[in-house]
């Protein structure tokens, strides 16, 4: 099966330099270096390949670059989203681990194309195994003359530099990422202007997802249409997707995008023995969860997934059997967003709160048949009135949790206890 | 207030930055204060670092409560994070947690009485292929069970 990310990952020291270039690495930096692969063709063939970014939101990647206005003056950077932590989500800590080489090659390619001779990889801060493996690697780059200033002496530059979090999930938001980059608060910034105009210290910024920069090289050796083939219309390429919760083998597993559900399911060992399949969240824990009946109907694609009532995300899938209390499993949602939200936008910053007080009051016992309507109305007001995504995030599962399983909720109200009876 | 080693380690960071953006490295100053003070920040602290990276005070203090790997009462010498959210919770980690606190007798959120461990729950570390999991230091521990706990356990000194 055609590999990307993950291609090196069954051999020895997958994270060294030897292994990467023995597997044709730096061979498209080497290019760029030596004058022989222009900025256009580049884009060319990252449009061609249907590369859609890989952190969630699955903006094309070809686009968002040729955004960056690389024949303005002055500084511009290259930022690396590696701030993984929504829960579900962890891809991205197997790249640093496996595969930083690809990251690192994948930045540069940027850094050329958009001018940018400055680049840094915001890692999360409880990453520290994946940030020691990254330097080890950056280290190596830089002793082999594949990073500096006029590398080779061309007129190729690019600098690169890894930055630390510090505990804060709103920090995967772009703009907040470029908040906390500068030393502030990650709370994000109001758009526009986007990024590509006023980014980081106020210059031209083009930030992707880890994984989105290790895909770039591969694409570019083999070609935007090799990459685009491998999956479905809409959804080019082959992508990581991380299968948790209640599967005898849980994993990451890149395979190409549009394979059916049950094939991913399989892969991960199926569930447990005499165990039901009774819920997906299908692109981690802010996209809409989906009733078994729809998930085993959906192939692994932006498209699919749509049509099924919910969205590919980050690939974050989470398996639910028939054990689980969907009252509590949203419960835990909630309370993941009203810790993380950063508090600049009321409806975010209360509606969180609300949410999470109403959930505990029904898991408490003392829950009112009219919460299920109260909960359906913040998560309403959430919706669309944020500067960021994280409200948004954080009303979706209560509204589709509630819309799918309510009779669940109802029970849990009327009776001070779970239907399901034992949970976990 | 802060030492010579914690400098070279904060002009490390400042380093990476552009010139007039030392800011930058605040949150990496405050974590290498923090841990020189057996892990957790202070008044004073805070106000070092601030001087230290020329920035007016309440920049500092907003980022030293705005994330949350800083703490701002005494920690154990180890703290062990754990993950309790939605695949840690489908592996069973609320079980764990109860586990560890009994064993431990403490809350989480608490200090053991020999000041050795503290155990505070956290939210999603991105490791959920290795659920049910937590962080003690540098390191994740994955794939958790009463009897790894144990192990883990007894190599903490």
């Amino acid at each position: 099966m055609n590999k990307v990310c993950f291609k090196n990952i069954e051999k020895d020291n997958p994270s060294s330099l030897t292994t990467y270039e023995a597997s044709g690495g730096y061979k498209i930096w080497r290019e760029i270096i030596n004058g022989k692969l222009s900025h256009e063709k580049i884009l060319d063939e990252l449009k061609k390949s249907g590369l859609r970014g890989r952190g969630g939101a699955g903006f094309p990647t070809g686009l968002k670059w040729s955004f960056m206005p690389r024949n303005q003056e002055g500084q511009k950077y290259v930022v690396c989203n590696s701030d993984e932590g929504e829960p579900g989500t962890c891809k991205d800590r197997d790249i640093l681990r496996f595969n930083p080489h690809a990251v690192i090659e994948g930045m540069a390619i940027a850094g050329y194309v958009m001018n940018a001779s400055v680049g840094y990889n915001y890692i999360r801060g409880e990453f520290m195994e994946p940030y020691y493996r990254f330097e080890e690697a950056l280290k190596e780059t830089y002793r082999e003359g594949l990073l500096g200033e006029n590398i080779n002496n061309s007129k190729v530059t690019f600098n690169l530099y890894t930055h630390l979090g510090a505990g804060a999930y709103i920090c995967g938001e772009e703009t907040a990422l470029l908040e906390s980059l500068e030393g502030k608060k990650g709370q994000p910034r109001f758009k526009p202007p986007f990024p590509a105009n006023v980014g980081l210290y106020g210059k031209p910024t083009t930030i992707n997802n880890t994984e989105t920069f290790a895909s770039v090289p591969d694409i570019l050796a083999k070609g935007g249409q090799w990459f685009a083939d491998m999956g479905v219309s809409n959804s080019g390429g082959c992508k990581l997707f991380s299968v948790t919760g209640h599967v005898k083998n849980p994993a990451n597993f890149e395979v190409p995008m549009g394979i059916p559900f049950t094939d991913l399911l399989e892969m991960a060992g199926g569930l447990h023995e005499g165990r039901k399949l009774k819920a997906v969240i299908p692109g981690g824990s802010s996209t809409p969860v989906l009733p078994a009946r729809k998930a085993l109907k959906m192939t692994m694609d932006y498209d699919s997934i749509d049509k099924a009532g919910s969205m590919l995300g980050a690939g974050s899938v989470i398996i639910m059997d028939d054990s689980t209390c969907m009252v509590k499993a949203l419960t835990r949602l909630s309370h993941f967003y009203y810790d993380e939200s950063c508090g600049q936008c009321t409806p975010c910053r209360e509606g969180t709160g609300w949410m999470y007080r109403v959930l505990k009051r029904i898991m408490d016992g003392h829950g009112k048949m009219q919460d299920l309507d109260l909960l359906l109305s913040v998560q309403e007001k959430i919706i669309g009135n944020t500067i960021c995504a994280l409200g948004d995030a954080a009303a979706m599962p209560v509204e589709s949790f509630i819309r799918y399983f309510r009779k669940e909720f109802e029970y849990y109200i009327k009776n001070g206890k779970s239907m399901v009876e034992k949970n976990g | 207030m802060i030492s010579v080693q914690a400098k070279q380690k904060i002009d490390y960071w400042v380093s990476k930055y552009p010139s007039g953006e030392q800011k930058s490295a605040v949150m990496e100053a405050l974590k290498i204060v923090q841990t020189e003070n057996e892990g957790s920040l202070n008044n004073d602290l805070i106000k070092a670092v601030a001087d230290y990276l020329e920035m007016p005070r309440i920049s500092v203090q907003e980022v030293a409560t705005f994330y949350e790997n800083y703490n701002h009462k005494p920690v154990g010498k180890h703290v062990i994070r754990f993950c309790h959210n939605i695949s840690c919770m489908l592996n069973g980690s609320d079980n764990l947690i109860s586990y560890l606190e009994t064993k431990l007798g403490v809350k989480t959120g608490q200090v053991s009485i020999d000041g050795l461990v503290s155990v505070k729950k956290v939210e999603c570390l991105g490791a959920c292929i290795g659920a049910p999991m937590c962080q003690i230091g540098d390191k994740y521990y994955e794939n958790l069970t009463e009897q790894s706990i144990d192990e883990i356990l007894d190599g903490l000194k």
